[in-house]
């Protein structure tokens, strides 16, 4: 681990979420290889039974069982620590809480059986979050073994539900007490609760530069602030494939309003071979204009997300689609800007 | 971009007189709100008393089309040309007031009010989880049944898997049946007496639930269920008229989907979920698809271009006279380079869909610069939905 401070430092459970289609696996998969510096062990844990995780490591579905799929970036030229991964499910994660506490496995597949699983994510989905982000606390909390206060993971990413539903799905303690007031779920979510709302956890938010996401966030910030009463922490907001701005601002004013020369255009393109048959210019110039309008809305909507007053990450697209190499990019530039 | 597969034909689904319910469905962020609203609106300008039911639209769109208020009624949009006889009507889905009004119009006053008071009822119609999904069917049967309106548009709700509404109603009959249900119901049913009867498993799950989540627990749960008893028939009888109203001829499925892997790879696990439950399927909406209109200009001769202009640019002549200035040049070129390869890899994703599924019938709309938030914007979404060049 190097001596750089970075922005989360004394922060064990990154909590990401996100509106659908901005990236959130993606980013918190790049984020947890960004966290696993040489020398650490990060653990990413994805709890919407998508097997996402699995596909972006390019590995079988994961099994409920923690596993590595990666090593973590490291310094210049050297190896990262170790990246690994858990797909908890609802019905996984309630089996492992009555082993654990219970010593009540059998029983537990007995429950399963009868439909107290369906019966949780049906009836009280509020039982279901508090399992699966108890899951979390616990990977959080873990030690290495009994004889030292080591932690077994140095950070902990949760690649969480959706920004509509994270407020509710982090606020165990309250989504419990309204269905048990007294007994060991709610001891647990107490416990849960803890955790999640000591320092050592941030929930980050993934947007795109686009209006509904940017909106959602911001609603999912105040949301978050609202139903806690800021005792959960915002961490930063992370912007997705940002599409760079090709031109210069002056040039690209100039387009968005049309009145870029198109002559200019056209003397570049015959000094370098192209003539301007059909209207090529004037289709280039519309197409310039095209980008033009693009990069003022993502303009917009980043002063827009600025407003949360939060510290803000830029990750780029990445033109050829997400695979290994596209993940260990996103993770470097996450930590070029001081996210991990 | 084009592909082998058949063109959509937009026009010839919303002015058949017998499509009678058009659902966008597809994964999240994909524009499912934007295109239902846009079929939605061509509907009502070309004749049909169409209403557009919606689960979550952004701001601006929602303002533009009235949806101001969430009263969970559908309201008639201004601004709507209604020269050709149609008229357009939106709503918002109120999820938990919907399912009050289930419970209000199916139980008498005082158990009405016992079960809107109990916790898990409260739980149970606030949480996202699958409740969003039974409500927008159930908002959906409601809005058929009123026969008010000859076209609903929907918008299903954005969930963990875009199928989570074609399951609701085996999931609840699934649960209904459960042994859980019965387990719950039979204290208040038949007394402790009944109980004996009942074999070891039972007793001893009654006894684990009690160890993990309590006797109130237990206890509030119970009464929920037993207070609900008497609906769950009805629930479930109208969860599958709905679901038998999706798989008649009058219904219209369009799945939505934007030329990026994950949204196509849901599209083709819909498309074939669809078939197995003998869902009629019209088409795939491909939305944010980037073509340029200089397109016969390819990336790469784009890019070559663009390096022989900086190797020329500010070159000075040999008698001194300071060299032409070919930045703008070079910058437009790299632009379009760029476009003509986003393009190309969508036009990829798109084939690895239409080779998969070679007879479905796609329609593909443009990127727009800016976000639709008016009628204007939805008006030209509609237009290029329907104008699907052969």
């Amino acid at each position: 681990m190097t001596t750089r401070d970075t922005d989360w430092d004394g922060v064990r459970l990154h909590v990401v979420t996100g509106k659908g289609g901005t990236g959130k696996t993606t980013v918190a998969a790049a984020l947890a290889l960004a966290l696993a510096r040489a020398g650490r062990r990060v653990l990413l844990i994805e709890v919407e039974g998508r097997q996402g995780i699995a596909r972006l490591f390019d590995c079988p579905p994961l099994p409920y069982g923690e596993r590595k799929v990666a090593l973590g970036l490291g310094a210049k030229g050297a190896e990262g620590g170790d990246v690994y991964a858990l797909a908890v499910d609802p019905e996984g994660a309630l089996l492992d809480y009555l082993e654990m506490f219970y010593n009540l496995r059998r029983a537990g597949k007995t429950l399963t059986r009868m439909g107290v699983v369906d019966f949780a994510t049906t009836i009280a989905p509020g039982l279901a979050d508090v399992l699966v982000t108890g899951k979390a606390t616990e990977a959080t909390r873990r030690r290495v073994d009994g004889r030292t206060s080591a932690h077994l993971y140095q950070a902990v990413v949760m690649d969480a539900p959706p920004t509509g539903r994270i407020g509710r799905f982090l606020d165990v303690s309250t989504e419990v007490s309204g269905l048990a007031k007294v007994g060991p779920v709610k001891t647990h979510a107490d416990t849960v609760a803890r955790v999640i709302r000591s320092p050592q956890t941030v929930v980050h938010f993934v947007t795109t530069l686009e209006e509904m996401p940017v909106q959602e966030t911001l609603d999912g910030i105040a949301e978050l602030q609202e139903l806690t009463q800021g005792s959960i922490r915002p961490g930063g907001i992370i912007i997705n494939m940002a599409r760079p701005a090709m031109l210069g601002a002056a040039d690209l004013a100039a387009a968005a309003s049309g009145s870029l020369d198109v002559a200019e255009l056209v003397v570049g393109l015959k000094a370098a071979g192209i003539s301007d048959n059909h209207g090529l210019a004037a289709d280039l110039m519309t197409e310039l204009k095209e980008h033009a309008l693009q990069v003022a809305m993502q303009n917009r909507e980043r002063d827009e997300l600025l407003t949360a007053g939060l510290p803000h990450y830029e990750l780029p697209m990445i033109p050829d689609g997400i695979d290994l190499a596209g993940l260990y990019q996103l993770a470097a530039k996450l930590r070029e800007q001081g996210a991990a | 971009m084009t592909t082998g597969a058949p063109k959509l034909d937009m026009d010839r689904i919303i002015d058949d007189r017998r499509t009678r319910i058009i659902v966008c469905c597809g994964s999240g962020g994909v524009g499912k709100t934007t295109a239902a609203a846009a079929i939605g609106l061509r509907a009502a300008e070309r004749g049909r008393q169409a209403c557009v039911l919606t689960v979550d639209p952004a701001r601006r769109l929602a303002q533009s089309m009235g949806l101001t208020s969430l009263d969970n009624t559908p309201r008639q949009v201004d601004g709507v040309d209604t020269a050709g006889g149609g008229s357009l009507y939106a709503m918002m889905l109120d999820m938990k007031r919907t399912f009050d009004e289930i419970v209000e119009a199916h139980a008498d006053p005082d158990r009405a009010a016992q079960i809107l008071a109990n916790p898990f009822y409260q739980s149970l119609s606030s949480s996202f989880a699958g409740t969003q999904e039974y409500m927008a069917m159930e908002k959906l049967g409601q809005l058929r049944h009123a026969d008010e309106w000859d076209l609903i548009v929907v918008d299903t709700p954005p969930s963990r898997s875009a199928l989570d509404f074609l399951d609701a109603p085996q999931r609840l009959g699934r649960f209904l049946d459960g042994k859980l249900i019965r387990l719950l119901t039979v204290p208040a049913k038949a007394g402790m007496s009944y109980m004996k009867v009942l074999n070891a498993g039972f007793l001893m799950m009654t006894n684990v639930l009690t160890k993990i989540l309590g006797a109130q627990v237990l206890k509030d749960a119970s009464t929920f269920v037993t207070a609900f008893d008497t609906m769950f028939g009805g629930f479930r009888e109208r969860a599958e008229w709905t679901y038998r109203l999706l798989q008649a001829p009058g219904t219209a499925f369009l799945v939505v989907a934007a030329p990026e892997p994950d949204a196509l790879r849901e599209a083709s696990y819909f498309v074939e979920r669809l078939d197995a439950e003998r869902m009629p399927l019209a088409g795939l909406i491909l939305n944010r698809v980037h073509v340029s209109p200089a397109a016969r200009l390819s990336a790469a001769r784009s890019l070559a271009a663009a390096e022989t202009l900086d190797m020329y640019d500010g070159q000075d002549a040999p008698d001194g006279r300071s060299g032409p200035r070919y930045g703008l040049a070079a910058a437009v070129l790299r632009m379009h380079a760029e476009r003509m390869n986003l393009g190309k890899r969508e036009r990829r994703l798109a084939e690895h869909f239409t080779s998969a599924h070679p007879a479905i019938p796609v329609a593909e709309v443009v990127a727009q610069p800016e976000d639709v938030h008016d009628l204007d914007g939805l008006r030209v979404i509609g237009t290029i939905l329907s104008r699907q060049s052969p």
